[in-house]
């Protein structure tokens, strides 16, 4: 009970945390989940992420996954409820005020200042990631290559997943 | 031009979302626009701009907003309600089956190799967002050194995000509009 609690005071407050989407949050969540409560190792952390990558869907179900991991269905839903409810409620309200402020050069402000931070955070989330996920050289190596893939060309990042989960199936990552 | 819009109804909106959650692999923005602005024609091309923007300067998950901001709009508070359920409820199922299943064969080495090759690829996938978003930052000293400091202070001393937030937040909205003020564009 108090763990659930804790998950769903934490990821409350990080759903008012996470200007640029649930992505940007992967360090604060890290932290949380494996370096102060060690409820999962940092590999398994990044395998929760790649299932959450794999399966359809918007990016914010590896929070369903973390809950999941912590506590069970009940962690998985708390955790999902958490993340998304304080935003939403927030998000409910401004819509309908936002519409008043259509000229105003803040809007526009925000959206240019808040632009930059969302790249440092997911940058963070990104090396984090990487660091987690990537014990060999193979494993950094497939990493640059599906980022370079994913960033020149249109393909369906789902061919680059199945790709990375054939050549670890084979052995190699 | 709001002419040749269509207003859905609650059923429509419910399964509108249920289709769009269940077919965006690796982030649903791209497809959220084909289906809601060419498809469907719930919104035109200025308004989805504008609910995108809006959407990703509140906190939260980009696309639960968005569904509430189309769902209220259309039926009030039991549409936001619909959209987001029926954004949510198939890929929650989805993810949470899959993870049962690794969960349960988690020890089979087959199984762990696979999930190290998925992890190096879904950890590339997100630096090819990085590489992404970096093409279209407006190029200024500024927000190059605000990206990089965000990126240093988050990622690097692993400081908590919410003091970074409240530090860099407002001086990168403050600096922005002062940018706007002074009609310097770039550097």
């Amino acid at each position: 009970m108090l763990i659930l609690l804790s998950l769903l005071a934490s990821f409350s407050l990080f759903s008012l945390m996470a200007v640029g989407g649930a992505v940007t949050l992967i360090p604060a969540m890290h932290s949380y989940v494996v370096d102060s409560h060690h409820w999962m190792s940092g590999q398994e952390f990044a395998a929760l992420f790649a299932i959450a990558q794999a399966a359809p869907g918007p990016n914010v179900l590896v929070v369903s996954l973390i809950g999941w991991k912590v506590a069970g269905l009940a962690g998985a839903l708390v955790a999902t409820v958490g993340m998304c409810g304080p935003s939403s409620l927030l998000c409910y309200y401004v819509t309908r005020l936002w519409q008043r402020f259509h000229g105003s050069p803040w809007r526009r402000a925000i959206e240019r200042g808040l632009a930059p931070l969302t790249i440092g955070l997911v940058a963070g989330s990104a090396m984090l990631m990487s660091e987690a996920a990537n014990a060999r050289w193979t494993g950094w190596l497939l990493c640059g290559v599906v980022a370079v893939i994913a960033w020149r060309s249109r393909i369906n990042p789902l061919w680059l997943l199945a790709g990375g989960a054939v050549l670890g199936w084979l052995g190699w990552i | 031009m709001n002419s040749s819009l269509i207003i859905p109804t609650r059923r429509q909106l419910f399964l509108g979302f249920f289709s769009i959650g269940l077919s965006g692999f690796g982030g649903v923005l791209p497809l959220a626009h084909r289906m809601l602005v060419q498809q469907r024609r719930w919104l035109n091309e200025e308004e989805f701009t504008e609910l995108l923007g809006l959407g990703q300067i509140l906190p939260g998950p980009n696309i639960v907003n968005m569904s509430i901001a189309i769902g209220s709009r259309f039926h009030g508070v039991a549409g936001a309600w619909l959209a987001v359920a029926g954004l949510m409820l198939a890929p929650l199922i989805i993810v949470l089956s899959m993870v049962m299943l690794y969960d349960h064969y988690q020890s089979l080495p087959d199984v762990q190799g696979t999930l190290h090759g998925l992890a190096s690829a879904a950890a590339g996938l997100l630096l090819a967002m990085v590489l992404r978003m970096g093409q279209k930052i407006e190029l200024h000293w500024q927000t190059v050194s605000l990206a990089i400091l965000t990126f240093v202070a988050v990622g690097v001393w692993r400081l908590p995000l919410l003091p970074v937030l409240l530090v860099l937040g407002p001086l990168s909205v403050w600096l922005a509009r002062r940018r706007q003020r002074s009609g310097d564009e770039s550097c």
